[in-house]
């Protein structure tokens, strides 16, 4: 008798199971990236993320040009159908609202200026002469950078910095960021926090 | 001590010293009046013609495609080393040109357009625009990080294939494949190198050593010196080997145009992979 009501309580589980050989399993990306993908802290925003870019990323997680613990893991256990699954579903949700920074706003008009005209003395290109004009991408290799969490901006340019992230062409990035000071990164990041501005 | 006198002729020899150093002023120094206003339309057409000088351009380019920084960077052509030189004599018109009129070449060969007369608004801000930045430099005066860089010819002549292989491992992905460049809702993003939307047989950066030095000194972009002699030269003979808008001048034909204006530098009027460029 305990047998079968076992067996009946994990009738949900075992289909949920089936279930997810064809779909995917979006609450545990939403963990870490937050509900609808809209990303938090360190943890990019996937919502309406380009989805060659996504794909792109997942592999370079699993080759390592781009390292990450949490995420090596999480690629190297997906199939490449797994991830074109995953690129489609977050590519298509929608664009999370634009945010406003608490940073101050001497900060900000440092970032926005950086952004918009770069600092050539140093050899720093303009954000969106590569990023699009507003910073919303121009897929698949210059991704939108605008709307992105400041922390996750922050932790990328000092990745491209120490090389533990490797997978740009023709190392644009890693170029941009080596010449950035730390007053600069904080600045950027604030201010393309904000989200794609009018 | 022999040692250390031939390396402080080396390093000496690397400056020419004549050439005076020039920084202009800073953009939040633009003044707030009707020069001011002047000053920022030039600026605004200078980063964006395609939407400010629009009557004037036949092609998808701006300014600042090709003189970086909005104009104000050493070793891409800034407006404040050319400003301080005119007027000079040009080989290219065989007469003595203002700093009006070289602007005007810029629109007719590089824009692909038309140039805009003295005295229109646009080119009223234009030559504001490049005084101001040339705030405080000596005119008549060859300044340091004016014009492109010179490169010294390359070990190997320049090579097609070679050309073709940097380009695909450095450039394609902002100027697309086809030299094409990339738009995003309609506008350039990434400016068209070779073909209709770019400028014309007349434009001085169809010279393959102009080009090479250009390259060399700017790109890939914020990787200014990264590529080598060699392959600046290549890419250069790789880009310029490609078709664009005619040249205004060759009223009687391609083989005319190239006796009378193509002599050196350049493949107009050469058959490269079956066709005739310039036609």
């Amino acid at each position: 008798m305990k047998l079968i009501f076992l067996v009946l309580g994990m009738l949900p589980l075992l289909a949920q199971a089936a279930d997810m050989a064809t779909k995917i399993n979006v609450s545990s990306c939403e963990a870490c990236h937050g509900q609808k993908g809209v990303g938090k802290n360190e943890f990019p925003r996937l919502a309406a993320l380009e989805a060659t870019y996504f794909v792109k990323q997942l592999q370079d997680f699993r080759t390592g040009t781009r390292s990450n613990p949490m995420m090596q893991p999480v690629a190297k256990s997906m199939s490449e159908a797994d991830m074109s699954k995953y690129a489609a579903y977050f590519s298509k949700l929608p664009q999370p609202a634009a945010q406003p920074s608490s940073e101050g706003a001497a900060l900000l008009a440092a970032g926005e200026s950086l952004a918009k005209n770069g600092d050539w003395p140093n050899g720093i290109p303009a954000c969106f002469q590569c990023h699009g004009a507003k910073g919303q991408g121009i897929s698949p290799d210059f991704p939108q950078i605008a709307g992105q969490p400041a922390r996750y901006i922050t932790v990328q340019i000092a990745n491209w910095k120490s090389g533990a992230r490797s997978n740009d062409s023709v190392g644009l990035m890693k170029s941009v960021a080596d010449k950035m000071t730390d007053e600069q990164i904080k600045a950027v990041a604030a201010y393309l926090s904000q989200g794609v501005t009018k | 001590m022999r040692i250390a006198i031939l390396l402080l002729l080396v390093a000496s020899s690397a400056f020419a010293a004549d050439e005076k150093t020039f920084t202009p002023p800073a953009e939040r120094d633009m003044p707030k009046n009707e020069f001011g206003d002047a000053v920022r339309l030039g600026k605004s057409i200078f980063t964006d013609t395609q939407h400010y000088a629009k009557k004037y351009v036949g092609n998808g380019l701006n300014c600042s495609n090709c003189h970086l920084d909005s104009g104000r960077m050493a070793d891409s052509a800034p407006l404040w080393g050319a400003y301080v030189r005119y007027p000079a004599y040009r080989a290219k018109t065989k007469q003595v040109n203002t700093f009006e009129e070289r602007l005007q070449g810029c629109f007719e060969y590089s824009m692909n357009g038309t140039a805009p007369k003295s005295g229109t608004p646009e080119m009223t801000a234009l030559v504001s625009y490049a005084y101001w930045m040339s705030t405080g430099a000596p005119v008549n005066t060859k300044l340091k990080g004016a014009g492109f860089p010179k490169l010294n010819k390359p070990a190997l002549a320049p090579d097609f294939a070679r050309g073709q292989k940097v380009f695909t491992d450095n450039c394609q992905i902002c100027h697309g494949s086809n030299g094409e460049g990339i738009k995003v809702e309609g506008k350039f993003v990434f400016p068209p190198l070779w073909g209709k939307e770019s400028f014309n047989w007349g434009a001085g950066l169809h010279r393959i050593d102009t080009a090479a030095g250009f390259i060399k000194g700017n790109m890939p972009l914020g990787k200014g010196g990264t590529l080598s002699d060699q392959e600046s030269w290549d890419v250069a003979t790789y880009v310029m080997s490609h078709d664009r808008p005619a040249d205004p001048r060759a009223k009687s034909g391609v083989a005319a145009a190239k006796k009378d204006f193509h002599e050196e530098n350049c493949k107009y009027g050469e058959t490269v992979e079956g066709h005739l460029l310039g036609e």
